[in-house]
């Protein structure tokens, strides 16, 4: 591990007191590097090894019992098999869906919780409480919800005259119902979030733009949105990282079905590990790791900078 | 804000939460204390019989109490692992913090890695299995540690930004040694931000569903997440013990929430923040 090197000098040491000093720091230093070591050593065998052999085994053909360099079949594989191509296009619909969601949600309750509102200690805790909850169990509780004939929501949907749609038995609709739980279940934390930066606007900001005879509609345009920036870059690239890696939502209520039709990447990567294709369920990991690095990281550079900006 | 507004917006809010997030809830009580037969139509109906303590007793005692090992095993799991990432995430943060060296940026830029880097499945077992601890509960323990690590380390890092130096010079005049001026002088100090890196970090690791999924295969030793599972696939007719699973899954996040509400929330926006 590269935590262990020795650390050189400080750059105003004198060139000729270098090499004492350096070995009194490393000896004396009252900040001593082995205390890297053992978070390094957990951290590096079991996330940094896999990583990077996951870049080797992604090109093999892996069984349980042997491994042979095959190149990149199995992406072209990967990019070929049509229910493998949906759960790549699913990933970046869900991902976008989700977050979408939570950013105008998480804001419009952030806004309408830290108003002075009646109720406002029981309306927050109701909305954060289900991100503390198991995620199958609210999995399981809303394919109960969602029952097309028994379930309550199409219950009352049909008490009102509505016909509800089979929210996980349609195809076209099993993922964007998922997509619906998940900011349910995610949409509090999106809201503290935005609490957090709305709280820390300077009142200033509010009594000079009533002074200038500023609306609500004003208000909230010129002051709270800009303002509230950092929560909402915080929010986007969150809920992305989350939504592009999300596996336990949909395996709990629909495991990629009807058919592959709400199949992302990480259930994909399950059922070929569960079918024995380690080395397609390896390529699907190599995937997402670059699917979500190349997606997030310029974007939060991109939201940093408009940040600096504003 | 006019006081007629307040008091309408404010029905108005407390309606659609009762709606949008209570009936969910209520739900799984609801089901979790009917009779099989009516719980397996699975609409929210008030029951009619109740029977709490029925249901109670069958699902603890379902498949030779396998729920009540899986509340052992969670147990552990979350204790060893959250302990691990407290101490160690601590220690890192720490150095990381204070010493400003050349390879504080490769850390830094580990650090956030692990924070965004989806984990390498099958890799990981791999590694596992050469270790000889694929599917152990002390397997699954490091894997934890492991992906847990980075958000702790980011969490104690900002903290300490907040503690004067001189404290640390202070004790090192006294002749502290590296490990007491850690453990007995800085420690201390972080007892409001180990308590948040607990709490958070203990929910997240309760309810993990994936890692235990992939890393401890088998019916014996299951977590209380697995045990939804497999009595999802397995007992499809007794819903009504399928829920009193959920409900008594829910129990130990709620307890969390109801003593460290204020925590959970500055953890979680706090490390979203400087994430």
């Amino acid at each position: 591990m590269t935590t262990v090197v020795p650390t050189g000098p400080p750059a105003a040491e004198q060139p000729k007191l270098a090499t004492r000093t350096r070995r009194s720091a490393q000896t004396h230093s009252p900040y001593p590097t082995w205390f890297y070591l053992p978070a390094a050593v957990i951290y590096g065998t079991l996330f940094l090894v896999p990583t990077f052999a996951s870049f080797y085994f992604s090109l093999t053909r892996w069984t349980v019992f042997r491994s042979t360099f095959i190149g990149l079949d199995n992406f072209t594989e990967f990019f070929q098999e049509p229910a493998l191509v949906k759960g790549f296009v699913n990933t970046f619909l869900y991902a976008v869906a989700t977050s979408g969601l939570k950013v105008v949600l998480g804001l419009l309750l952030g806004i309408l919780l830290t108003s002075q509102i009646r109720a406002r200690g029981y309306l927050r805790s109701v909305v954060f409480f289900p991100v503390l909850v198991s995620t199958v169990g609210v999995g399981i509780t809303f394919t109960a919800l969602m029952d097309p004939s028994t379930g309550a929501i199409n219950s009352a949907l049909s008490a009102v005259g509505i016909n509800g749609p089979g929210w996980l038995t349609d195809p076209s609709l099993a993922l964007f119902s998922v997509a619906l739980v998940d900011v349910w279940k995610g949409v509090g934390l999106a809201t503290v979030i935005y609490i957090a930066g709305i709280v820390s606007i300077p009142q200033d900001y509010y009594e000079a733009a009533r002074i200038d005879g500023a609306g609500p509609w004003q208000l909230f345009r010129n002051v709270i949105l800009p303002l509230s920036w950092p929560a909402t870059s915080t929010v986007i690239v969150l809920s992305l990282i989350g939504g592009l890696r999300s596996f336990d939502l949909i395996w709990a209520m629909t495991r990629g079905g009807p058919g592959f039709s709400s199949d992302v990447v990480a259930s994909v990567i399950y059922k070929q590990y569960q079918a024995g294709f380690y080395g397609l369920s390896t390529a699907g990991n190599v995937i997402l790791f670059l699917v979500v690095t190349a997606i997030i990281v310029p974007l939060s550079r991109f939201l940093a900078l408009k940040e600096v900006e504003r | 804000m006019k006081n007629a507004t307040r008091t309408w917006l404010g029905v108005l809010s407390v309606a659609v939460s009762l709606v949008v997030f209570v009936i969910p809830f209520a739900f799984i009580v609801l089901t979790a204390v009917k009779d099989p037969q009516q719980a397996s139509r699975l609409d929210f109906s008030w029951p009619h019989r109740f029977q709490l303590v029925d249901n109670l007793v069958q699902v603890v005692q379902a498949r030779d109490y396998i729920l009540v090992i899986a509340f052992i095993n969670s147990v552990i799991l979350t204790v060893a692992s959250v302990a691990a990432m407290v101490v160690l995430g601590a220690m890192v943060a720490f150095v990381l913090q204070r010493r400003v060296t050349r390879w504080t940026g490769l850390i830094n830029f580990l650090v956030l890695s692990g924070l965004i880097i989806p984990p390498a499945v099958v890799p990981t077992i791999w590694v596992l299995q050469k270790a000889g601890l694929f599917g152990t509960l002390p397997g699954l323990i490091l894997v934890e540690i492991a992906f847990g690590l980075s958000f702790s380390i980011l969490l104690f890092r900002a903290f300490i930004a907040t503690i004067p130096r001189e404290l640390d010079e202070a004790a090192v005049i006294d002749g502290a040694s590296p490990l007491r001026l850690f453990f007995q002088v800085v420690f201390p100090v972080l007892r409001s931000v180990i308590v948040t890196v607990i709490v958070v970090q203990s929910v997240a690791v309760f309810n993990d569903f994936t890692n235990p999924l992939y890393f401890l295969p088998g019916e014996q030793n299951a977590t209380v997440q697995l045990t939804l599972f497999t009595f999802q696939s397995q007992y499809t007719t007794s819903y009504n013990l399928l829920f009193m699973d959920i409900l008594l899954i829910t129990v130990p996040p709620l307890v969390m929430f109801l003593f460290f509400n204020r925590q959970i929330v500055a953890g979680m926006t706090a490390g979203a923040v400087k994430g």
